[in-house]
């Protein structure tokens, strides 16, 4: 009955909804209506799996990590391994469904937004394979942070366009994606990356994603018999936790959400959104942000440009308003504490996002007894890391 | 419905209804406030007040860095509304309507903030991120306080129209072209028909806006619809001018050159 929504009006409890301008509401009438039809026809769902299949490499694999499971003493650990998508991360799940989506509605130019540029890859990808015009918003600031993958998206056909307006990051490329399809939206498709953004963006998103939470149930019965005890995954926008989560909400699975905490709840750095966030609209839809008291957004901080989101996707507002789910705020050191013994231990390095949700795990884990079960959504790899994680080592050490 | 002052101002207003835009704050308080006594002696029907705001989606980039601006100079949604009475003392008859993005109006409250438009002498709200379908609760909100909020209506609406026509109040917002605000040389030829086809929906007043920039498009949308909203175009004299508007020596002069573009839009 949890599973009920969204209503008609595209709302999870009070959260969600279409707050965008009227020119924007054909185009999101015209996606919701193309969605529920491809998603009833078994056509364009077998086409979405083969696609994950054959050219995503899915399943991942559900790995057991022993020795880390060692090491904290408590409930065994679980990865599942988002890290070994094509691409590196759970995010092509979503650009391939929203592609061949596109493709079905005749549109043949996408344009993205991307934060910490993997997005951006997983979107330049599907339209390399698709043979669709591909424009990337990014901030300029992010372009900074993630010059690789800003290379990796231009080498993959892509246009990536800087943006310069307001803090030049995450939230300023959404704004400037959505104004681009507000001037093109006859021709053009919005791919966007998170289950943020007007109905039916979060419910679509989380219907591409949730493939990750489907898989990993099936597969802990395969290796326990039993569902796991919990489930943990890190939250920006939210699209590989509400994937993981989704399957999950009418199991009795204890699910842990881990929002990046900067350096720190209590100071003015930080992207904790359910925790320190109030309500409002932001990108089209109704859920918690940050923002000040006249309602204008304050520009988050994380040192992962993956979290660094001042809003949530609106299902993960109920999720926490409901008491489901349990948000709590990883600080970046806490972060790349547990990514470095992740990577020492199991020769695995998760992306700086996916180790908030390593660190809240762990917490839980030790704190479970040996027969129960964890298992965490190991949403994607580090590689792209590496600059920033030696640059925060180095000012710390 | 045709109770409230805007719509009357609306009716009254021989071609063009002449609706300008003008951002509150950008640069300082005081500028908007002679601004928009300037703006009523060069002819303007109805005053949108604009309030700056972070992330304004459907704004383009001459907006964009005036509310930045306005925001800067430590503009917010209520001092804006504390301007008008500051207007009217100075002799300010239209009708002023807040022009506001949805996120400010809900962290003051919709209550609160249509009670602060009627406390202060405003007349309406506007805003552009709040469609039809989420809109019941503020046309109610608005009308019971003999306010108006005013509708818009875009190209892609299609039969959307209707609808959105038979709610709209005051006078009906047309949007004329795809995309943001922002100057436009010429509109596309399919702008008039969409504009006719509102017309012929409405039983208020229509005024096109987004990209209306020269007396040429005011002249050439004479017949199509009742009048037209500038707000770009206003807002880049202002821009042109910031540092004359901030000088005591100069801005009576730069604030005459806006008033003099204004003049040649409404006289066109």
């Amino acid at each position: 009955m949890k599973t009920m929504y969204p209503d008609e009006k595209g709302r999870y409890g009070n959260f969600g909804g279409k707050f965008v301008p009227e020119t924007l509401m054909y185009a999101l009438e015209e996606l919701e209506e193309a969605l529920d039809e491809a998603m009833q026809d078994p056509a364009f769902v077998d086409e979405y799996h083969r696609t994950l299949r054959e050219y995503a490499g899915r399943p991942t694999a559900l790995t057991y990590a022993e020795r880390i499971t060692k090491h904290f003493g408590g409930a065994s650990i679980y990865l599942k391994r988002e890290d070994l998508l094509h691409t590196g991360a759970h995010k092509l799940n979503n650009a391939i469904g929203q592609a061949l989506l596109a493709g079905r509605m005749g549109k043949k130019k996408i344009v993205a937004e991307t934060g910490a540029g993997q997005h951006g890859v997983a979107t330049a990808t599907v339209c390399a394979a698709m043979g669709l015009e591909c424009k990337v918003f990014m901030g300029e600031e992010d372009t900074r942070r993630q010059e690789l993958n800003v290379f990796r998206m231009e080498l993959l056909g892509a246009e990536v366009v800087p943006v310069t307006s307001g803090s030049k990051t995450l939230k300023d490329a959404t704004n400037e994606a959505i104004r681009y399809w507000v001037a093109n939206v006859e021709d053009t498709f919005y791919l966007i990356g998170s289950v943020v953004g007007p109905h039916p963006y979060p419910r679509m998103v989380r219907d591409f994603q949730r493939i990750i939470g489907d898989e990993t149930k099936e597969q802990m019965a395969e290796k326990t018999g039993k569902l796991p005890d919990a489930v943990a995954a890190c939250v920006g926008g939210g699209s590989n936790a509400i994937g993981m989560f989704h399957p999950f909400l009418e199991d009795d699975v204890k699910l842990f959400g881990a929002e990046a905490a900067g350096e720190g709840t209590h100071t003015e750095k930080h992207a904790a959104t359910i925790n320190k966030g109030t309500k409002g609209v932001i990108h089209g839809s109704l859920t918690y942000l940050i923002q000040d008291e006249n309602g204008q957004i304050i520009e988050p901080y994380s040192i992962s440009a993956g979290l660094d989101y001042p809003g949530i996707g609106p299902e993960h507002a109920h999720l926490a308003e409901s008491g489901r789910v349990t948000y709590t705020g990883v600080t970046d050191k806490e972060a790349l504490d547990a990514l470095t013994l992740l990577t020492k231990k199991e020769g695995i390095l998760p992306a700086v996002e996916t180790a908030h949700a390593l660190h809240l795990a762990f917490q839980q884990a030790a704190e479970m007894s040996k027969e129960q079960t964890i298992v965490i959504c190991l949403s994607g790899r580090g590689d792209k890391d590496v600059h920033s994680i030696k640059e925060f080592m180095e000012r710390e050490a | 419905m045709s109770g409230n002052n805007v719509q009357k101002a609306a009716e009254r207003a021989h071609y063009p209804l002449f609706i300008p835009f003008i951002m509150a704050g950008d640069p300082d308080q005081e500028t908007t406030v002679d601004l928009a006594l300037k703006l009523e002696e060069a002819g303007a029907h109805i005053l949108e007040l604009g309030i700056p705001y972070s992330d304004p989606l459907a704004d383009g980039p001459l907006l964009q860095r005036s509310a930045s601006r306005a925001l800067q100079s430590g503009m917010s949604l209520r001092r804006a509304l504390e301007l008008i009475p500051v207007m009217r003392e100075r002799g300010l008859t239209i009708p002023v309507i807040a022009f506001t993005y949805y996120n400010p109006v809900l962290q003051m409250g919709e209550q609160h903030f249509f009670d602060q438009i009627k406390e202060n002498g405003g007349d309406g709200a506007l805003i552009p991120d709040l469609p039809y379908e989420e809109s019941r609760d503020i046309h109610r909100l608005a009308g019971e306080r003999g306010l108006v909020n005013i509708s818009l209506a875009a190209p892609t609406s299609g039969n959307r129209i209707e609808k959105i026509a038979a709610e709209a109040e005051g006078f009906l917002y047309c949007v004329s072209s795809l995309g943001v605000t922002g100057t436009r040389d010429n509109f596309p030829p399919e702008a008039y028909s969409f504009i006719e086809k509102v017309k012929r929906n409405s039983s208020v007043p229509v005024a096109a806006g987004f990209g209306i920039s020269n007396p040429s498009q005011v002249k050439s949308l004479e017949g199509v619809c009742d009048g037209v909203i500038v707000g770009s175009a206003i807002m880049k004299k202002v821009e042109e001018n910031l540092e004359r508007l901030q000088n005591p020596e100069e801005k009576s002069s730069a604030l005459d050159a806006v008033k003099s573009f204004v003049s040649s839009l409404i006289s066109s």
